[in-house]
């Protein structure tokens, strides 16, 4: 990551042959920097040149993978510090704590809950990605029964924590085959996990005392071979555990700093007794940097919100979110209720189905696919005009359904009032809506 | 193991500015530091939480909201003072009952809540109006005239209403929260509008638009984020100033917000708004907002505990 063009052009032949499809070694060089070319496109390029770009290209961060087959997520594999310098691309784990001496009431209610909790949102589905199996009875028979009931029960990533390695073996024989994280490696017990983890080649989280600790911790795992690690450097106190995800990802992407160059695990059980504090100080850690985080529990009016957090934190800031072009039934409309149209900006659709909603007014709403531009920009753009909002209302048959047919356009576009009536003929009335969205409930209100 | 550690150096500093008259008035602003990167810099000042309260009484507010304030939001005046009793720093009073496009009251109705809030209360407080340019230009300014010297500070200041609401703030000494639609370069051309006419530096703060959890939430984050960077690290001196956030009215009025207990697998109703509430805060604190205007005194009691844990 990070070779200017210029820099990977020295590493060339520079001899202009034109053989990849370029005319000069520079340009193709700008592409490689670009991620628009392959190196093996070039037929003279150096065995060197080909070890050093494939070192320089590899994610400064590993990416592990948890799990097997549908219930697999991945973490890690982040190049940037700020999204907004391109995009951050594994959404931050969420795992569920079950630990072997809860009741079974509680221990029931909580794998229901793991199952049952997950949401539809702009066509993804959200959902929490793993169950985490605590030991906390120091028996090793109950915590492989607990493990096995998780394997059976759920079909998502399992993390199994545990201090010894005989226990932790106990774990891994029940759920091997799922491919779960090893929780935790410490300085007291590196040998016993860490053999555990490369026999049956698991991912192991390797947890310190500080950020040196654990950095000594993680160079010793991979001088072994261990490379599908993810760390935790023990520190539960909030601002201590801000700072150090911090220092660890800038160690990692700036510094190219091996022992840090791993997703971080954030057991956010650990920090605080409140349910409340726990979640919000997941929210910050989840915006900043955390690979995997373990809540106590996954709770609708919890998990709901830090999955709609990570959507929003993940979204590539470089594509606008689309909404599928339809038309969509708010607040249950009949014959009566009029249209609202907009473009499928997914913000916009958010903004403007929410306030359609908030307004209990029962009507319809017309999203058309303006390749996620805005109302304004998509009208400058040519792509939210009479003609097309017309054709796309005369073909989605609504018409049929109703008795008195009315749209409302855009106060941003009102200028299109005209091409539109033209478009969708004299049946229907054209009205020119408020230019906010915030104004839709008090407009359509008065609308009736 | 020694661990060379990467630390930048900045280049620019958060203005300082001070809100509000009297004993209760506060600075914000005067970081050094991307939020909360105390290794690299200091965060003098606390950020600041406010509760919003309004001029009418509210008819679809969720009732978890109902519970705290509806036996005194019939009377602003006592609405303000339960927020104060609930640990808020500042008031934000939304004059909704102005809007042109609902109940359309005039200046005159905004005055008279508008002293009886300030007559109330001694924090410093906000005068926020409905986005509506043309309205928000007469009634705030109107308020503006009535509390002169307060320091109060007065928003939305859009783009097309700068120039009264700049000259308002100007003529009878209050802070305009200069506020633009997400979008980091409108927001510096509106403190350039008001610097040029006359605005001085002390007298402004940026409201970038929050957009709520799940709503938009992302873009307002990533302009935050970017609005630090240029003002800590590229000198743009038009961003160094203190951002503040209008981030509960836009949870607030979600549907997931207003569902109650169960429904769609969201859990308690209770604990759900107030959720909904912290994380879009924690959000926008880690993104550098140093003003926050809240609903719910529970988010309040939580986002003022972690802030300043992480401050110092």
């Amino acid at each position: 990551m990070g070779l200017s063009g210029i820099q990977i052009f020295q590493l060339l032949p520079k001899t202009n042959c034109k053989e990849c499809g370029v005319p000069t070694c520079l340009a193709f060089a700008m592409n490689l920097a670009a991620g628009k070319a392959e190196l093996s496109q070039c037929p003279y390029v150096s065995e060197e040149t080909k070890a050093k770009l494939a070192a320089d290209s590899a994610p400064p961060i590993r990416t592990v993978e948890i799990g097997t087959g549908d219930g697999a997520f991945k973490i890690g594999g982040e190049t940037v510090l700020f999204r907004h310098e391109k995009t951050f691309y594994n959404p931050t784990g969420l795992a569920m704590l079950v630990a072997d001496d809860e009741s079974e009431e509680s221990i029931s209610a909580k794998l229901k809950r793991f199952n049952d909790l997950e949401y539809i949102r702009v066509g993804l589905t959200l959902k929490g990605d793993a169950v985490a199996v605590k030991c906390n009875s120091g028996d090793k028979d109950k915590f492989g029964k607990l493990a096995e009931r998780v394997k059976a029960e759920t079909k998502g990533g399992i993390i199994l924590i545990a201090d010894s390695p005989e226990i932790m073996a106990a774990g891994v024989d029940a759920c091997k085959d799922r491919k779960p994280l090893l929780y935790a490696a410490t300085a007291d017990n590196a040998d016993g996990m860490g053999a555990l983890a490369k026999e049956h080649k698991l991912p192991l989280a390797v947890k310190g005392k500080d950020l040196e600790s654990l950095a000594e911790l993680t160079k010793k795992f991979k001088d072994d071979g261990l490379n599908d690690l993810v760390i935790d450097p023990g520190l539960r106190d909030i601002k201590e555990s801000l700072l150090a995800s911090i220092h660890i990802r800038e160690a990692a992407i700036q510094k190219k700093f091996e022992p840090f160059g791993y997703p971080t695990i954030v057991p956010a059980f650990e920090m605080a007794d409140n349910f409340l504090v726990e979640t919000t100080y997941a929210s910050l850690l989840l915006a900043k940097y955390a690979g995997l985080i373990i809540l106590s529990d996954f709770r609708g009016e919890s998990l709901f919100n830090l999955l709609l957090e990570r959507l929003n934190i993940f979204t590539d800031p470089q594509r606008p979110m689309k909404t599928e072009q339809k038309i969509y039934e708010i607040n249950n409309p009949g014959p009566d209720s009029p249209i609202l149209a907009t473009s499928n900006f997914s913000l916009t659709y958010f903004l403007v189905s929410g306030e359609i909603e908030a307004s209990k007014v029962p009507a319809y709403l017309a999203v058309l696919d303006t390749d996620g531009l805005s109302v304004l920009t998509a009208w400058a753009a040519g792509k939210f005009v009479g003609d097309l909002l017309g054709d796309f209302i005369n073909k989605s048959g609504i018409k049929d359904k109703l008795e008195k047919k009315n749209i409302i356009i855009p106060g941003q576009a009102a200028i299109i009032q005209g091409d539109l009536e033209e478009e969708v003929g004299p049946d229907w009335a054209v009205h020119v809506g408020p230019r906010e969205s915030a104004y839709i409930p008090a407009y359509l209100k008065k609308f009736g | 193991m020694a661990i060379d550690l990467p630390k930048r150096s900045y280049t620019g500093v958060i203005r300082e500015i001070k809100v509000g008259d009297g004993d209760k008035a506060f600075t914000v602003g005067g970081g050094t530091c991307f939020p909360f990167y105390t290794f690299e810099g200091q965060m003098p000042h606390e950020a600041r939480m406010g509760i919003e309260i309004w001029d009418i009484e509210p008819d679809d507010w969720a009732d978890e909201l109902k519970e705290v304030y509806s036996d005194v939001w019939g009377d602003p005046a006592a609405w303000a003072k339960r927020a104060v009793e609930l640990g808020a720093d500042f008031v934000q009073l939304t004059l909704v009952g102005t809007n042109p496009n609902d109940k359309d009251l005039g200046p005159e109705h905004a005055v008279e809540v508008a002293k009886k809030v300030a007559d109330a209360v001694d924090v410093p407080l906000s005068i926020w109006g409905t986005a509506d340019n043309d309205k928000d230009a007469i009634v705030i300014k109107a308020v503006a005239e009535a509390l002169e010297d307060r320091r109060l500070m007065l928003g939305p200041v859009e783009e097309k209403n700068h120039k009264q609401l700049g000259a308002a703030a100007l003529a009878y000494k209050h802070i305009v929260v200069a506020s633009s639609p997400i979008d980091i370069n409108l927001a510096k051309q509106l403190n350039v509008l008001l610097t040029n006419l006359g605005v001085t530096p002390e007298n402004i703060l940026i409201d970038p638009t929050t957009g709520g959890l799940g709503y938009g939430l992302e873009y307002s984050y990533s302009v935050m984020e970017r609005a630090r960077a240029a003002a800590l690290t590229q000198q743009d001196d038009m961003l160094q100033y203190p951002m503040y956030s209008n981030l509960g009215t836009e949870v607030w009025k979600t549907k997931e917000a207003k569902l109650p207990t169960d429904e769609m697998n969201l859990g308690d109703a209770k604990s759900r708004g107030i959720l909904m509430e912290s994380v879009t805060a924690s959000c926008v604190l880690a993104a550098g907002c140093d003003m926050l205007v809240l609903r719910h005194p529970e988010t309040l009691k939580i986002i003022r505990d972690m802030a300043e844990k992480l401050r110092v």
